[in-house]
This record gives structure tokens, C-alpha cells and sequence, in this order.
């Protein structure tokens, strides 16, 4: 009914273009202040300078961890774990690569200085996320060479109770197993010979 | 593509009636054309509205109920999160702002006889959502737990210990503890973000739908629907959309501007907005100098304090608020507008605008004088219980047919 004819209180625009333009440029300038606006609100649900200050980088000493032996610190929520892995542990490792998804860690699961046959910055020492990469539980650290029920030739690593996925004495993931990818590295230094900062790249590093 | 946007759009509209309900509310709600500044501040309400929602939504994430935790989790959202502090005063200043332009509209409605039939069920609405409106600023107000929040929730829910026989009963009951304490706060919280919230939001829809319903007055108080074309549409009318919506959002832009200007230069305004001592934590040992209620309450503030008597104090505070729903029925002006109204009905409607700002201030004020308080209170009863005569008695001139078209 509208169709009709034009209401009488209205007039029809001499230059329908010039509206159009209007109606354009207020609808591109409403959008960018619609957007602008919109950043502070999805901004408050970031972590907060509280949540930041929690989530600082973690110092732990390691003077004290014996060869073989492995702590766990949490950084961020997340169970790290610290490792000083002997000799013979690290002449395992080069044993593995037929039976690991990704031995080179191609796969950016560590930082660039991790990135070796040793996933770390020292050979002996490992630090790693515990959490498997399949869906987050904490592996067991089993350590000892020998037969396990889930594996007749293993070598020591980590096993997860979970799904049964399966890492080496570096993180690395075997094949056949849930997990696809290595644990994960996080970003870490060394503040002495004696102090692992779990959160801080080594210096010279961005 | 046109086809296809066309043939979803029509299957839409054949199970739920989009374009029937754009049409009626939006595209072909015809809108009298004479509209000026005043018609300004519903749409702002509504806009305040959902910048309340908003924001409220935001903070409801962050923020901690409980006597323990909510002045900390407020100060958390003021300093530790990205951004908080902006969501909290564009919610602190929203707040007054809702009352700015809820007082401008409501003064707009009185000026225009905007509830006259017949829009009294307009206008009903309308209160009701102004007192809703009361009700969840103040506890909107208690919540950040600080010392005003705290003695003002202490005095507000005192008021209704003046109720003969079940006061004391009624306090501890709405209080939930023997004094304002942790179980007060979370059913405040309860009704602040959830209960009162839905009514608003329902309220402002039947406002709308009754408007709609009867159809916008106008400044000149002219009916346009009496004056149709063949096709049924007021000759004196224009669509809602585009007409409207963009004037609306020219105010918009304005009233941002200004808005932006007090949440990022003064978002207390001077303490008028929040006040000092509500920086400081609730402390039920120490009740701050001077207790003012936030400044859209004042006015009523000074009415309670103008009464040497607890109960009728109340009272009269309670009554002042609800004459409101009556003035429908105390208008007895042939017309709708100020402007085909005589001088006692000018002259009335500013003394009355004299005598609330005059109430604000004495309500705002530690040592007002109880004769200015008096006289003022007696003024602002006055101008409602004398205005079924002067609108009766005084001449009016007479109503054009149609708006006219300087």
C-alpha cells in the first residue's frame, strides 16, 4: 500500500546520490565507532594485570636436582616439568628417531634455541610442559630402560595414562599414538649455572 | 542474489513475521513531523538502557558479590583489568545520565500533556519504570560495598521500619541479617543484575507497544491521526525510519559526546556521580560526616526531611512519587500542549521545575533550612493537587487541525 503514492508530508530527494552518499559515509563512520567501541569490552575479558603478575616467570633452583631426577613447578597453570637427565639417558635418544613422529622437532613445539637433538638449551637439563598434547593430562615419568606393558622396547619417557600416547626422554612423540605432537618447550633461561627462569628467553633471544 | 535474498527473506516471513513487525514499528510507524529537541531523550533512555545492560554484562564478569570481596573485586576491576575502569564509569556515569534523561522526557511529557488520553497507560508505564529505575540504581549503588553504599543501603531500608506494627519484622527480613551485612548485599546483587533488569527491559517494551498502539503526540498536541490520506496514513505523519532514526542518531552523536566527555574528564563529577567516601571500604563502625543520596534521589530526600515525622515523612517521600501516576486524571485542559495553554499552566509547570531543582539541592545540602524545605515541598504537592482547577478554570486557544507548516 505504501508503493502507492509518496506520503504527501514527505518529499522526494532532488539528488538521490548525495543521500546515498551520506547514508554510506554514516554507516561506515557508525561501523568504525561500533568497532572502536567494541575493543575495550572484548579487551576486559584478556587476562588481567593480576592474572599477569600470577602468570610471571618462575625461578626454580636446580642445584639439588640429582641426575635422573625430575621436578614439577607450575607456571601459568601448567605442570613444568624440570629434568637433569644423565648420560646414558641422552645416548638413548639418538636410538629413537625410527620411531618418532617428528625426531628434528620441525614442528615449532619448542623455541628456536630448543629446537636440537636434545629439545633444550643444556644437554642434561629438560624443560618441558607435562601436559600431553592430546588432551592435557600429566604422563608418567618412567625413566628405567626395560619392557613396560605398553611397550616391549622401551627406552624411559613419558607415558600418559590417559590414551596411552607415548614421549621420549626429550618430549619427542612416538607414532602410533594419540598425540601428534612433541611436548611442548616453553620459553626458559638459565639466571646462573644453578637457576632455571621458566618464562624468560635467554638473553639475545626475542 | 537479489532473488535469493528476496525468496529467504519471504520464507522467513511466512513463519515469523519480520517484515510485518519492521513495518509496523519502524518503516510505517508514522511519526507526527513536527518533532523537536525534547523528542530527543526516549530514544537516549533507550540507548542508556542498553549501554546499562552492556556494561553491566561486562562487570557482572569481574565483579565479586560478598561483604568479603566486593569492594576489592571493584578496585580489581578499576586497576587490574585491560580496560575496566572505563566499563565501570561508563556504567557509574550511565547511571545518572539514565536520570538525566529520564527527567528531561518525563518534563517533556508534562510540558505536552503527553498523557493525556489517550496515552494514560503511556505515561503509567512510564512511571512504573521510573520507580523500577529507582529501585536498581540505589542497588546498583550498594553494590562497590563502600561507605556510602554501605550507610545508604542502612538508611534506605531503614525507611520501611516507619511501617506501623511489621517494620522492625519487614527491615530484618529485607536485610536478611540484623544489619546490613553479606546476605543484604547478594540479594541486592540478585536483583540488580537479573530480576530487575527483565522488568525494565519488559516494561520498556509495553511503553513501546502502547505508544505505538496510540500513536507519538507531538509539540503541538495536534492529533494527527484524525487527518488521514486515501491510503490511511496521517497527513501530518512521517515514517519512523528513515526520518526519525536518523534525527535519533544525530542526538545520539551528540549526547555521546558529551557522555564521553564526563566518563573520561569527570567521572564523578565533582562527587556528584560517586561520591567520595564511597572509595573507601564499608565499615559498620564508622558512618561517614554527611549521607546525601545520590543526586537524582535528593529531591525526594528533602521531602523526607522536611516532615518532623518519621512515619509521615515516608509517606509523603512514597506519595510524592506516586502522584505521578494520577496527573493523567488531575489534567483537566481541553488540550495537550503548553502551547494553547494560558499563563497559570505556564507559570505553574515552571514554578514546579523551580521547586524540584530548589528540593535537589536543599536534599543535597547538610544544613538546609527546614522553611525552605517546607515551603518547596508544598509547592511541589502543590502543583499536583491544585492542577485539576487551574487546567480547568484557565482559557485555552484553540487546537490547529494540523500541524502546521512554518
Amino acid at each position: 500500500m505504501s508503493e502507492t503514492e509518496p506520503l504527501a508530508s514527505v518529499h522526494a530527494p532532488e539528488d538521490p546520490s548525495r543521500r546515498r552518499l551520506l547514508g554510506a559515509a554514516t554507516g561506515v563512520v557508525g561501523a568504525v565507532g561500533v568497532g572502536a567501541a567494541a575493543w575495550p569490552f572484548l579487551a576486559t575479558l584478556r587476562p588481567s594485570d593480576k592474572a599477569k603478575v600470577i602468570g610471571a616467570p618462575v625461578e626454580v633452583y636446580i642445584g639439588t636436582l640429582e641426575p635422573g631426577q625430575i621436578t614439577r613447578v607450575q607456571w601459568r597453570g601448567q605442570t613444568i616439568g624440570i629434568m637433569r637427565r644423565t648420560e646414558n639417558m641422552l645416548a638413548q635418544l639418538p636410538s629413537l628417531t625410527d620411531r618418532l613422529r617428528d625426531p628434528e622437532s620441525d614442528i615449532p613445539q619448542q623455541p628456536a634455541y630448543a629446537q636440537n637433538e636434545y629439545r633444550s638449551l643444556r644437554p642434561d637439563i629438560l624443560v618441558v610442559n607435562m601436559h600431553c598434547t592430546h588432551l592435557g593430562c600429566i604422563p608418567r615419568v618412567i625413566p628405567e630402560v626395560g619392557a613396560q606393558p605398553f611397550d616391549e622396547n622401551w627406552k624411559g619417557g613419558f607415558f600418559c595414562p590417559c590414551h596411552r600416547s607415548m614421549f621420549d626422554l626429550a618430549g619427542r612423540v612416538y607414532t602410533g599414538v594419540p598425540a601428534v605432537l612433541n611436548l611442548l618447550v616453553p620459553p626458559y633461561s638459565f639466571s646462573d649455572e644453578e637457576h632455571v627462569v621458566i618464562g624468560i628467553n635467554p638473553e639475545g633471544v626475542a | 542474489m537479489n532473488q535469493l535474498m528476496n525468496s529467504i527473506g519471504n520464507w522467513v516471513d511466512e513463519r515469523l513475521p519480520v517484515s510485518d513487525f519492521w513495518k509496523k514499528h519502524i518503516s510505517e510507524y508514522y511519526a507526527p513531523k513536527n518533532f523537536n529537541l525534547w523528542y530527543f531523550f526516549g530514544s537516549l533512555s533507550m540507548l542508556v538502557l542498553a549501554n546499562q545492560l552492556l556494561t553491566g554484562i561486562f562487570l557482572t564478569m569481574h565483579y565479586k558479590p560478598g561483604a568479603e570481596t566486593a569492594f576489592a573485586s571493584v578496585e580489581y576491576i578499576m586497576r587490574d583489568v585491560e580496560w575496566g575502569w572505563l566499563i565501570r564509569y561508563m556504567h557509574s556515569t550511565g547511571a545518572s545520565l539514565f536520570f538525566v534523561v529520564v527527567y528531561l522526557h518525563m518534563f517533556r511529557a508534562l510540558m505536552y500533556g503527553s498523557y493525556q488520553k489517550p496515552r494514560e497507560i503511556v505515561w503509567i508505564l512510564g512511571v512504573t519504570i521510573y520507580l523500577v529505575l529507582m529501585a536498581e540504581s540505589f542497588m546498583g549503588y550498594v553494590l562497590p560495598w563502600g561507605q556510602m553504599s554501605y550507610w545508604g543501603a542502612q538508611v534506605i531500608i531503614s525507611l520501611f521500619g516507619a511501617v506501623p506494627y511489621i517494620g522492625e519484622a519487614l527491615v530484618e527480613w529485607i536485610r536478611g541479617d540484623y544489619f546490613v551485612a553479606d546476605a543484604t548485599l547478594n540479594r541486592f546483587f540478585a536483583l540488580h543484575v537479573v530480576a530487575l533488569p527483565l522488568v525494565l527491559v519488559g516494561l520498556v517494551v509495553l511503553h513501546l507497544a502502547a505508544l505505538h498502539e496510540v500513536g507519538s503526540n507531538n509539540p503541538e498536541g495536534v492529533d494527527i491521526k484524525a487527518k488521514k490520506d486515501s491510503a490511511g496514513r496521517p497527513l501530518d505523519g512521517i515514517p519512523f525510519h528513515p526520518y526519525y532514526t536518523i534525527k535519533d542518531i544525530f542526538g545520539v552523536g551528540v549526547f555521546l559526546t558529551l557522555a564521553a566527555f564526563i566518563v573520561f574528564f569527570a567521572p564523578e563529577f565533582g562527587g556528584k556521580f560517586l561520591k567520595p567516601d564511597n572509595f573507601v571500604q564499608a565499615n559498620s563502625l564508622v558512618t561517614p560526616d554527611h549521607i546525601p543520596p545520590v543526586w537524582y534521589f535528593t529531591p525526594f530526600y528533602a521531602i523526607l526531611q522536611a516532615v518532623p515525622d518519621k512515619l509521615m515523612g515516608v509517606i509523603l517521600m512514597g506519595v510524592s512519587v506516586l502522584i505521578l501516576y494520577i496527573v493523567p486524571w488531575l489534567d483537566r485542559s481541553p488540550v495537550r500542549s503548553l502551547r494553547y495553554r494560558s499563563w497559570p499552566s505556564k507559570v505553574a509547570l515552571a514554578i514546579f521545575v523551580i521547586a524540584f531543582i530548589r528540593l535537589g539541592m536543599l536534599g543535597l545540602s547538610q544544613d538546609s533550612s527546614t522553611f525552605e524545605l517546607r515551603l518547596w515541598t508544598f509547592v511541589y504537592f502543590a502543583f499536583f493537587i491544585l492542577m485539576p482547577i487551574w487546567t480547568r478554570l484557565e482559557a485555552t486557544k484553540p487546537v490547529p487541525e494540523r500541524v502546521s507548516s512554518s
